[in-house]
This record gives C-alpha cells, structure tokens and sequence, in this order.
C-alpha cells in the first residue's frame, strides 16, 4: 500500500506542477504583456519554440522505429500537407505501422 | 459577465471543438493503454486544459513518474501561452485582476485563434473568449473520457500501431508548425541536437534540449544580425526608414 500511496503523492505533485506552470504563463503573459522583451531576437525564438519542441519529441521517436518508422512518418507528412487533417495524417501514419506487422 | 457573449464564444468554438474531441479520444486512448486512470486523467483536463503538453505527460507516463521532466516538458511547451496571454491584453481593459485570474485558464490555441479573428473585426470580448473555452473544456473532457473507454477494450494494442499513435500525431502536428524556410536552420539544429541528447542525457530531457536548442539558432542570427553579419536582416533596414 505505501508504494501505492506515494505513487498517488507522485501523480498529484506532478498534475500540481504541471497545472501551475501553465496557468502561471496564462496569466502571467497577460499581466507582463507590457514588459516582456520586444527585441527580434526574442520573438524570433519565441516563434520557433513550438515547431523545435514537437520536432525534438517525434524525431529519436522515428528513428527508433527504424526504416518502417521513417516510411511512415514520410506518408504521414504527406497526408497532414495535402489534406490539413491531423487525425487522417495519424491514422496513415499508423496504418503503415500496422501493414508491416501484419507482413512481418 | 455578460451571458450573451458567453453563448456567443461557445457557439463560434463548437466547429473546432468537434476535432478538439476526435483528437481527445486519441489521448484517451493512450492512457488507458499507459494505465493511466480516468479520474487521473479528467484531473489532468480540468487542470491543465492544453493538448500537446498533456500528449506529452502521457507519452512520459512510467514508473516512478519522471516528476521533473514532466513539469519542465510542459513548461517549455507552454511557454507559448506567454505571447498568447500577452496578445490578449487589449479585451482585458479596465476588466478586474479577479476577471482576468478566472478567464485565463481556460485559454487555449483554438478559442484564442477564433477570439483574435472575432477581434480583428471588433466582435470579441473577454467573455466570449470564456464561452469558447467552455466549449473546448467540454469537449476535451467528453473526448478524452471516451478514448479513456474504447481504450480499456483494446487488448493488444501493438496490431493496430497503437504504440506508433504518438509518434504518428506529433508528426502530423509538427508538420502544421512549418512556417517556410527560415524554419530550416531551427529545426535541423533541433533535430540534430534531440539526437544527440536522447544518446547521452537520461529520460525525456532530449526534448527540452533539442527545442530551446533550435529555437536559439533563429535568436542568434537575429542577434549577429544586428551587428551586421547577416546581410538579408541588414538589407531589410533601409525600407523601413525610407
């Protein structure tokens, strides 16, 4: 039972910190709004924060799963480009996936 | 508040909120794969209320939960709630500190995008922002509770590329934030770096590392450019002054 309870403890430190974090940047972008920094240099990063971010996520995730891995990820970014679905784009991605497994 | 504009941001939101549940059941499905209970996870909805960086705690889900880099992930994602909380201020004059506190956190991409667009035509209001949130709450909380459901029935979820779902959602999302070719440098740096720090950092830091890493390359030129160095920023002066 201890294990259980201090994985519950565990879960809601990590909701908690979670949640604040980005609450504090909800509101804390609105009340600093008048001083965060304006110069290029910080909008030119902020600006590619999230693209660099969800690119370092799926990146070793691809790679990990090896050539397959790579042929799928290509046909999904051909399916999000061409049609702007990201739910379709997924499930290709997926389908691929499943195709080899049902091969192999 | 006033009820009308409330209504009136839930309403303008409901389209989007379709595909704000599709993508939900997604989430839910993964976890209930990852065991993940319901009630953690409807906490985790209500709570934080923002879909990438909850993707992101799922896929770090594991025993014991990797505290640290979970928060600071979710931090760094976020980080663009910063620019989004500041782009707000001008429908948030004269309105109470309370006001603003209790708006907030309901803020998400998709009200904020339909909130700005309503703006630039001078039909937004704090409260409707409020509705469109309420809106995406609802349908974040009913699309993740569904996945939560099917996801409990799925009993081998590697035939159906389950395990592949994240790696195939944050492709299809990344591809959306590809904003022409001065994202080139960024995100070769990013990927180059994530890399590279998956080998040698331990847990989930790789992320972290890999996009404040790329996300520098852009600031750097922006900085050497002032100095001079980059003649493409320089030439772009003279016109303003002209």
């Amino acid at each position: 039972m201890l294990t259980n309870d201090s994985t519950l403890m565990n879960t809601m430190i990590t909701l908690a910190g979670a949640a604040l974090a980005t609450y504090g940047l909800r509101l804390g972008g609105l009340l600093l709004s008048e001083r965060l920094p304006r110069s290029p240099a910080f909008r030119a990063f902020m600006g590619a924060l999230p693209g660099t971010i969800l690119l370092s996520l799926v990146v070793p995730g691809i790679l990990a799963a090896g050539p397959w891995g790579c042929l799928a990820a290509m046909a999904t970014v051909v399916t999000a480009v061409k049609t702007r679905q990201t739910l379709l784009a997924m499930l290709v991605g997926m389908l691929v996936i499943m195709f080899q497994r049902h091969l192999f | 508040m006033r009820h009308s504009e409330i209504q009136r941001g839930f309403r303008a939101n409901l389209p989007i909120a379709v595909s704000v549940a599709a993508y939900g059941s997604v989430l839910g499905v993964l976890a209930a794969q990852d065991h993940i209970s319901w009630f953690v996870l409807l906490l985790m909805d209500l709570s934080i209320f923002a879909g990438s960086a909850q993707f992101v705690m799922v896929d770090m889900w594991s025993t014991p939960l990797p505290i640290g880099e979970m928060v600071t992930g979710v931090a760094v994602i976020n980080l663009r709630y910063l620019l989004i909380g500041a782009s707000l201020e001008p429908l948030f004059i004269n309105k109470s500190m309370g006001h603003k506190a209790f708006v907030m956190h309901l803020v998400a991409d998709e009200n904020w995008a339909v909130t700005m667009a309503a703006h630039r035509q001078g039909r937004a209001s704090s409260d409707f922002l409020f509705g469109g949130g309420c809106c995406l709450l609802l349908a974040w909380c009913l699309g993740t509770m569904t996945g939560h459901q099917l996801g409990a029935f799925i009993r081998h979820p590697e035939v159906y590329a389950l395990d592949f779902a994240f790696v195939a959602v944050f492709t299809a999302l990344t591809t959306g934030m590809w904003r022409g070719k001065m994202d080139l440098a960024p995100w070769v740096a990013a990927a180059l770096i994530a890399v590279a720090a998956e080998a040698l950092l331990p847990g989930k830091w790789y992320i972290v590392a890999g996009g404040l890493g790329g996300a520098l390359v852009p600031a750097l030129q922006c900085l050497i450019g002032d100095r001079g160095s980059i003649p493409s920023v320089k030439k772009e002066e003279p016109h303003v002054n002209e």
